[in-house]
């Protein structure tokens, strides 16, 4: 399969995301330039972490116009699988993509940190390689992670089985303490209503080989790489 | 303009500098040259005061692929690769401005490092606070590291390591030194010169405004009262534009357009047009009225002066104009020609075609006045290191000294700090900040790095000359403790006034110390950076000649960190505590006093020490490996116990001999490491040790909810880990 990881200006976890998808999956790859009006032969779309537009006026507020967003908008739409990480998860939510906002975090400081996550939904095409309940341990690194919406939208996201990963103890328990940012509802990462758009805080990129002491992340790739294959062609 | 001695004494020059700029020229300078001379023979860029000692240092070495005079060093590390770092101060700016002065202390020294070539892939940085009862310092740390994070963390370069002081000396003049590293292919290494007559001058990057106008002259400079009526000479960082300008620099390195490359750091356009002239032995034709500005009516002397963030100054390939300026505008950057390197060997400077400075290179670079100047051992330096020992008393209590050492700012946990630092971007940080060196991997080879920053400034302070050979010591302790090979090392030479007599002894024998680590260690000088006038209304800063240094780990996989992996195993100890407090930390907390003379060292007996312990490490027998530093062994032995996978507790007796028990648990005695081990490789340790002659001794074993240290300090974990942990917290909130 092949991943297509979307570099806008001050994108920086671009090579990271390239790297694992290429080197540790072993799957084709290839950077995507944000001016490119065509996403032709990929199967996902990666938005990768950074400060695209240096999160200047707002995280993700000037990214979401870049003309290839238009492109990864017709591609999810058409079920391609797209992944935002960090700030592509901000640029996701400023796009309309997915719903909802990424806040200042609540003790307005930058986070870099390990935290846990409890997998809410296994049954993703990010996610079938965990098991329902697992806890992850995965890094954090941003300022703008609190996630927030609507009452209506929040319901309807736990209804529908759209929230993918909650901030949790190492138990697996949600809990105020296990909230690093004040994420509504301990929320770390999302689906659309079709589930083939993830947006998620972690980086599982920083976490999927053995050399930086845990894997824990690497089963996101998997799960892509596994549902790319089993749809055969790809959809652009 | 007319210059008058008023005008002359404003820019920072001496009547005999000033007399020696008339005899250069053969004329009296315009005020657009008077502004060049005065930027380029400040004490910042011109090294005059320190150049006669520098030349000390050991600079090469078989590895050395480039050492000091460029915008950094390099050093060649195999597979075709070289390892590129320098340090570098900003001090007087993040005093004045805290968050845009350390922010642009990184965004400095990550140019200097790209700007040859070199994929920067981990920052560090070497803090000093005042007091912790000074109301600026909680002030000056929050908003330092929080401009430190917010350049690092945006353009993508993790923050790996550092460390950081609070003392009463740096009250009024904070530290900020910062040190990045960089990797670079051994055949793409581009160097900061005009080469090639008749190629043509690019300007690429930010557009030029009035911040940082005489910021190197500003550097130069005590402070009064009042610093902050200098505001205006801060620069503002923009870490968005130079993430772009990174990207395309890189990539205009991988075609064959550059001839040369230097980025506009202190002193702006004109010292990386007139250093780029002298490397090259050519000369520099430059119009400013090309310079592309942010607003509008700035004279020429402010364009050659200004010190506005993220700019480059290329000289490229006649021929390859276009296709130079093509990979600029692709990632939205300025990128115009501004003039063409001559064979004159003079800085020619137009505005709008009408000449306005017309210098030889080589009066501005090579050609500037050098000091030597007067030194003297102070004369309260034997009041400084008397101590009568018997006038201490020895604790009884303990445990309750333990939690004061704990909880004091120089000993407790830096995460507060280090978790507003991305340190894991780019996917290379095999150990995270908290050991005793970071530890990162080199994708697409078996090799690591592995990197750390130190100076125990009161150790230099009470003696120089040990202090600066103690800074270069325990840095190679910190890379070895982490099984890596020293390299090079960086410095940051943070001084007083040298126009103090007692603050150039101390400068003086601060280096003539590190020189003889270094030849003794075979560690190279590579690059560094001096930082003097850190004194305000007279009082100078400790003498702070911070060292950075990069380990080789050839076996990425054969690396070891501080903590402690499992129950049962053996601590060992390599090295031997000697009967010291003077000069510890122990008796600052404890007893408030700067005093004595800091631990002894013999630096043969410090090779044997990291030799083995290198030796052992890559034998594999080694789980967890601690140089004993600040707070001796008993704070060494929390910090193992503290392991972010979770704390496991330790029991050890170490036998006193004849030493003081406060000697024993917090003396900071030099070249000891201690390390864990698998009891079934105790045998294998101990060879090693005695093949070297490095005394050894198991001391306890791993286990338990608890630390016992000699039955003295009996804590559980729980109350170390509050003590320590969260210290740093709850001052900075």
């Amino acid at each position: 399969m092949k991943f297509g990881i979307v570099v806008f200006p001050g994108s920086n976890c671009d090579h990271d995301c390239y790297h694992v998808a290429r080197h540790v999956s072993g799957q084709s790859a290839e950077y995507v330039w944000h001016r490119t009006a065509g996403l032709k032969g990929l199967d996902c779309v990666i938005l990768p972490g950074g400060f695209s537009y240096g999160d200047y006026l707002r995280t993700g507020a000037i990214a979401r116009f870049s003309p290839v967003m238009a492109e990864v908008e017709r591609f999810a739409k058409k079920g391609g699988l797209v992944v935002g990480i960090c700030n592509g998860f901000q640029i996701l939510c400023e796009a309309g993509i997915l719903p909802g906002v990424l806040m200042r975090n609540r003790d307005l400081k930058f986070i870099c940190d390990s935290v846990y996550v409890r997998v809410e939904n296994a049954k993703t095409p990010f996610t079938s390689s965990y098991r329902e309940g697992r806890v992850l341990r995965l890094p954090i690194a941003h300022a703008d992670g609190n996630y927030f919406t609507d009452g209506d939208t929040l319901k309807r996201l736990e209804d529908n089985g759209q929230i993918i990963f909650r901030y949790s103890t190492p138990d697996g328990e949600v809990s105020a303490e296990a909230n690093p940012n004040g994420s509504l509802g301990n929320i770390a990462g999302i689906v659309n209503r079709g589930g083939n758009v993830l947006g998620l805080m972690p980086h599982p990129e920083r976490v999927s080989e053995e050399v930086l002491g845990s894997i824990d992340g690497r089963g996101i790739f998997e799960s892509i790489v596994r549902a790319a294959q089993a749809r055969g062609t790809h959809l652009s | 303009m007319e210059i008058t001695p008023s005008v002359i004494e404003e820019h920072g020059l001496t009547v005999e500098e000033y007399r020696r700029i008339e005899s250069v020229l053969g004329r009296e300078p315009n005020i657009v040259e008077l502004g060049i001379f005065s930027v380029m023979w400040s004490e910042h860029c011109s090294y005059k005061s320190s150049k006669v000692h520098l030349r000390n240092f050991p600079t090469k070495g078989p590895y050395v692929l480039q050492g000091p005079g460029e915008n950094a060093g390099i050093v060649d590390i195999g597979d075709g690769l070289a390892v590129c770092f320098k340090m570098e101060s900003h001090n007087h700016p993040s005093f004045i401005e805290p968050y845009q002065g350390a922010a642009t202390g990184v965004g400095g020294i990550l140019r200097d490092i790209f700007t040859m070539g070199a994929r920067p892939v981990a920052t560090l940085n070497s803090l000093r606070f005042g007091s912790k009862d000074n109301p600026k310092t909680r002030y000056l740390l929050g908003g330092v590291v929080a401009g430190i994070a917010g350049y690092g963390n945006c353009i993508g370069v993790p923050t790996v390591g550092g460390e950081v002081y609070f003392h009463e000396s740096y009250d009024n003049n904070c530290l900020v030194n910062a040190m990045t590293v960089g990797i670079v292919r051994k055949d793409r290494i581009f160097r900061g010169t005009a080469a090639g007559v008749g190629n043509p001058v690019i300007y690429v990057g930010s557009r030029t405004g009035r911040d940082g106008i005489h910021g190197a002259t500003m550097a130069s400079d005590s402070f009064g009262t009042g610093g902050e009526e200098r505001r205006p000479t801060v620069q503002v960082g923009d870490p968005f534009t130079e993430k772009l300008l990174l990207e395309a620099c890189l990539e205009a390195f991988k075609t064959d357009y550059i001839a040369g490359i230097q980025d506009m750091g202190a002193a702006g356009l004109t010292s990386s047009s007139a250093e780029m002239a002298a490397r090259a032995a050519t000369g520099m034709e430059i119009d400013v009225g090309l310079v592309p500005r942010r607003e509008e009516g700035m004279t020429p002397y402010e364009v050659m002066l200004s010190e506005s963030q993220e700019r480059m100054l290329l000289v490229v390939k006649k021929g390859s104009e276009e296709g130079v300026l093509e990979i600029f505008r692709k990632w939205d950057l300025e990128a115009c020609i501004i003039g063409r390197v001559t064979d004159t060997r003079r800085l020619r400077v137009l505005d709008n075609r009408i000449p306005v400075a017309d210098i030889p290179v080589d009066a501005l670079t090579e050609d500037v006045p050098v000091y030597r100047r007067p030194s003297q051992r102070p004369k309260w330096q034997d009041e400084a290191i008397s101590l009568d020992v018997k006038s201490i008393p020895e604790p009884s209590d303990f445990n309750a000294v333990m939690l004061r050492l704990l909880s004091s700012l120089n000993i407790s946990s830096r995460k507060w700090i280090y978790r507003q630092y991305d340190h894991m971007v780019r996917t290379d940080t095999v150990v995270l900040p908290g050991s005793d060196a970071a530890v990162l991997r080199i994708k697409g080879t078996d090799k690591g790095l592995a990197v750390t920053v130190d100076c125990n400034s009161r150790y230099v302070y009470l003696d120089p000359f040990t202090g600066g050979a103690i800074a270069v010591s325990e840095a190679a302790r910190n890379i070895s403790a982490s099984g890596a090979e020293p390299v090079a090392l960086t410095d940051c030479l943070n001084f007083g006034n040298p126009e103090r007599p007692e603050v150039m002894w101390q400068f003086e024998n601060a280096i003539m110390g590190m020189k003889e680590a270094c030849v003794k260690l075979g560690i190279p000088v590579i690059s560094g950076n001096v930082s003097f006038y850190n004194e305000t209304s007279g009082h100078s800063i400790y003498p702070t000649p911070t060292v950075g240094m990069v380990g080789v780990l050839k076996d990425l996989k054969r690396h070891t960190t501080v903590w402690f992996k499992e129950e049962g195993d053996a601590i060992a100890l390599l090295g031997e505590t000697l009967d010291e407090i003077g000069g510890s930390e122990y008796l600052k907390v404890i007893y408030s006093r700067d005093a004595g003379l800091p631990p002894r060292l013999d630096l043969s007996v410090e090779k044997n020490l990291q030799d083995a312990c290198r030796e052992a490490i890559r034998a594999g027998i080694i789980r967890s490996a601690h140089d004993l530093s600040d707070g001796g062994l008993s704070v060494a032995m929390v910090e193992s116990c503290l392991s972010p996978q979770g704390p496991i507790g330790a029991v050890v007796d170490v036998p006193s001999g004849n030493i003081r028990k406060d000697a024993l648990l917090f003396g900071e005695s030099q070249s000891r490491i201690m390390v864990s081990l698998m009891e079934k490789d105790v045998k294998k340790l101990g060879d090693i040790a005695r093949s070297r002659g490095v005394p050894f001794r198991v001391i306890g074993r791993v286990g338990g909810s608890s630390l016992n240290i000699n039955g003295l300090v009996v804590l559980p974990l729980e109350t170390i880990a509050d003590a320590w942990g969260n210290a740093l917290a709850r001052f900075a909130g």
